[in-house]
């Protein structure tokens, strides 16, 4: 079932009509309380409308331009049928993971090889969560990302129906990665919204590994929100690599919340895409939390990129370390605005922030703003933030030992993006990235 | 025969007024070892760069011939296949370039050039092992990226040890011996006079006739304002440590006068 969105209209009105037409094809099943949230959250984005330029923090991306397009929402209980040679290309196959694949936000098994889990750890679909484990939906669905003040937020939540599920019980520990690969299907501009839920109970420790690609050249809208929970002593390591081509648009939020003494660490590669727009958020809601936000954008093309993080530090004796990187190619655009609120008592923060970007040609673009809000006195907070071209100094060393200019220009942005890609703590899944990412360095000295 | 021949280099800076080197004549023969000394700033590392192809430097006048060749028609890259080497004074740090990756595509891609077939990883890594412990330069060092981190001594140390590898056949060590201690000092000459096989040739610059102790040169010239002020045989050396320079600068202007 779909909905083709009639553009004649004001957009907002347009999802707010299809909202009012499926009424009850979205995720609402048993939970009373999610139906709320659905009603409570279309309201929201009526009021809040869909954001543009005007807003500071949409100043430099206009989404507005790229939602209002002729896209067909996509309601549809589960996404075409895609063959496994479609996908063979993005699944990673040195890495061993327990790999979920998604199509246009419905889990499709048969693509899927979810291998064993230990005892109790569930990674499913969302909508099945629903069904299986509605105790620990209700606690954490909706808690975290904000739907009250994030219009897209808030249209998620709206149209909420289907998207990926973890559930790690306390003091399990998860090997293997979990992969989840988001496929986007269909000859259809479509419009997309999935929901996940990630939750990691007191002293569990997991990898997730989201990978983002699209098997269509139609024009597509993906409005991600994702969830996270990380309880105390847990430890999470999220990667997001998002490659989806340059017909595809996306708004990916990302909201966790992280308990005492626990380790998150959120890392963003975006590869490819139209306009992508990222809002990472953390609340370090415990004392001794250690919270890392990466992220690297390879920009080329007319590629805009956006990154806006938040990292919210409430209780006190804690740490963040932020470092974001660009290499912006053609006429691609990137921006970073990285905040950091310390709140009234939450003393003895260390919050680092850095942003660097090599602007390869005139055309590329780069705006970049930290935006420290500190309430507490006894707090370290650094950030900085560089912008220039490939070293030359470094360029001329490579050459005086024998390398070609053109490698050691390779070698050269290879080494820069190496800060955040080394980060990438699973090996086959670091390899793969970094000749990804070779490959399309070559391609720009050829 | 010469394998380097400098014929009145004249060499400015681009895009600026600057001139450094007003007109540099120098004779390096095969299997030659020739010093460089020189107060601050009077060119040594200018004539460095020159010759190992640094762009920002505009020659004005004058020529380069290496074994031959004409050199200044020759990329950075292509002089290090022919065979020429700059241990920097003061050697880059590149984070994120593995010093393995890197040495092993350097080396590989020298070798190329010289018809020679390219090393195996375990070749590779076992002439790796060799010629670090030669050096005294630690193991571990080659496992970090390219200079990163590395004490001033260590960067010094890493230079030799590139030379070493890359089996030049016209070395140019700029200031190497600044900042080495005494054992590192003699390690690194011994390195050097390890490939003192009459089939290459050195030029040292350094400020100190210490290391020429070690490594005893056949020619040691004075460079000033740009230019050769004076050449002579170790001797020079000797004198410039007890007396200076300003004797030369002195005796360069009463003959011009
Ligand atoms: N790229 C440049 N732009 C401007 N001036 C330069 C440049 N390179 C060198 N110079 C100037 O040219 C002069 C010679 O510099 P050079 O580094 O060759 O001296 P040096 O003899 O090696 O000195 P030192 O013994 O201190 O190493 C100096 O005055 C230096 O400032
Ligand atoms: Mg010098």
């Amino acid at each position: 079932m779909s909905t083709a969105l009639d553009t004649d209209v004001r957009p907002e009105d347009r999802f707010i009509s299809a909202f009012e037409v499926n009424h009850g094809q979205a995720l609402n099943g048993v939970n009373a309380s999610i139906a709320q949230q659905r009603e409570d959250a279309i309201e929201r984005f009526s009021q809040l409308g869909i954001p543009d330029n005007s807003l500071e923090a949409w100043k430099y991306t206009d989404i507005s331009k790229t939602i209002d397009r002729p896209y067909t929402l996509s309601l549809a209980a589960e996404g075409p049928s895609v063959a496994p040679s479609d996908i063979e290309p993005f699944t990673i196959d040195a890495m061993d993971a327990h790999r979920v694949v998604l199509v246009n936000g419905h889990v499709d098994e048969s693509l899927s090889d979810i291998g064993d889990l230990p005892a109790g750890v569930v990674v499913s679909s969302l909508a099945q969560a629903g069904e299986t484990h509605p105790d620990v939906v209700e606690a954490h669905y909706g808690q975290y990302a904000d739907a009250e003040d994030e219009a897209l937020t808030a249209l998620n939540t709206a149209f909420v129906q289907d998207g990926a599920f973890v559930y790690v019980p306390s003091g399990t520990i998860v090997e293997k990665p979990i992969f989840f690969l988001h496929i986007t299907a269909g000859d259809e501009p479509l419009f997309l919204q999935p929901r996940h839920l990630f939750v990691v109970e007191d002293g569990a420790i997991a990898k997730i590994v989201e990978a983002q690609h699209a098997l269509t050249d139609a024009q597509t809208f993906t409005n991600t929100v994702s969830e996270a929970f990380v309880g105390e002593r847990a430890n999470l390591k999220h990667y997001l690599f998002q490659d989806e081509g340059t017909s595809a648009s996306q708004v990916h939020t990302r909201a966790g919340t992280q308990k005492d003494n626990s380790v998150y660490s959120t890392n963003t590669i975006t590869f490819s895409g139209e306009v992508v727009r990222n809002n990472a958020t953390i609340e370090a809601d415990g004392s001794f939390c250690e919270s890392n936000l990466y992220g690297l954008c390879i920009g080329k093309d007319e590629m805009h990129v956006d990154n806006h993080t938040q990292m919210d530090h409430v209780q006190p004796d804690c740490n963040s370390n932020e470092l974001y990187k660009h290499v912006l190619n053609d006429e691609s655009t990137a921006v970073f605005n990285g905040k950091v609120l310390v709140t009234r008592g939450s003393q003895r923060i260390d919050a680092y922030q850095q942003n660097d970007t090599i602007v390869l040609t005139d055309d590329a673009n780069i705006y970049t703003k930290p935006e420290l809000e500190i309430y507490a006195d006894d707090v370290v907070c650094s950030h900085g933030a560089t912008t220039g071209q490939v070293d030359e100094e470094g360029v001329f060393y490579l050459r005086s030992r024998g390398l070609s200019e053109r490698r050691a220009h390779i070698l050269m942005l290879q080494a820069f993006t190496d800060e955040v890609v080394s980060e990438y703590k699973i090996d086959p899944l670091r390899d793969y990235i970094a000749e990804k990412i070779r490959q399309r360095f070559a391609s720009y000295f050829a | 025969m010469a394998l380097l021949e400098i014929n009145n280099l004249h060499v400015g800076v681009e895009d600026e007024d600057i001139k450094i080197l007003n007109g540099v004549d120098l004779t390096l023969d095969t299997g030659d070892m020739h010093a460089i000394m020189g107060p601050n700033g009077s060119g040594k590392s200018t004539l460095a760069s020159v010759l190992a192809g640094r762009e920002e430097y505009e020659v004005l006048e004058g020529d380069i011939h290496y074994d031959g060749e004409d050199l200044l028609e020759l990329e950075p890259e292509e002089r290090a296949e022919e065979g020429v080497f700059l241990a920097f004074q003061y050697p880059v740090e590149l984070p994120g370039v593995s010093m393995t990756n890197f040495l092993k595509e350097s080396v590989n891609s020298v070798r190329e050039a010289r018809g020679q077939e390219e090393l195996s990883s375990a070749e590779f890594l076992q002439q790796m092992r060799e010629r670090a412990d030669m050096l005294g330069l630690d193991a571990d060092l080659t496992k970090r990226s390219v200079n990163e981190g590395f004490s001033g001594g260590e960067k010094k140390r890493n230079e030799i040890f590139q030379l070493a590898m890359l089996e030049p056949r016209l070395a140019i060590l700029d200031e190497t011996d600044s900042g080495l201690d005494i054992d590192a000092l003699q390690s690194v000459a011994n390195g050097v006079n390890k490939l003192r096989d009459g089939d290459r040739g050195f030029l040292v610059i350094t400020h100190y006739e210490r290391i020429l102790q070690y490594i005893v040169p056949d020619r040691v010239h004075v460079m000033m304002d740009g230019q050769i002020a004076r050449s002579g045989d170790k001797e020079l050396a000797q004198q410039l440590e007890e007396h200076g320079y300003e004797w030369i600068r002195d005796e360069v202007a009463a003959a011009a006068a």
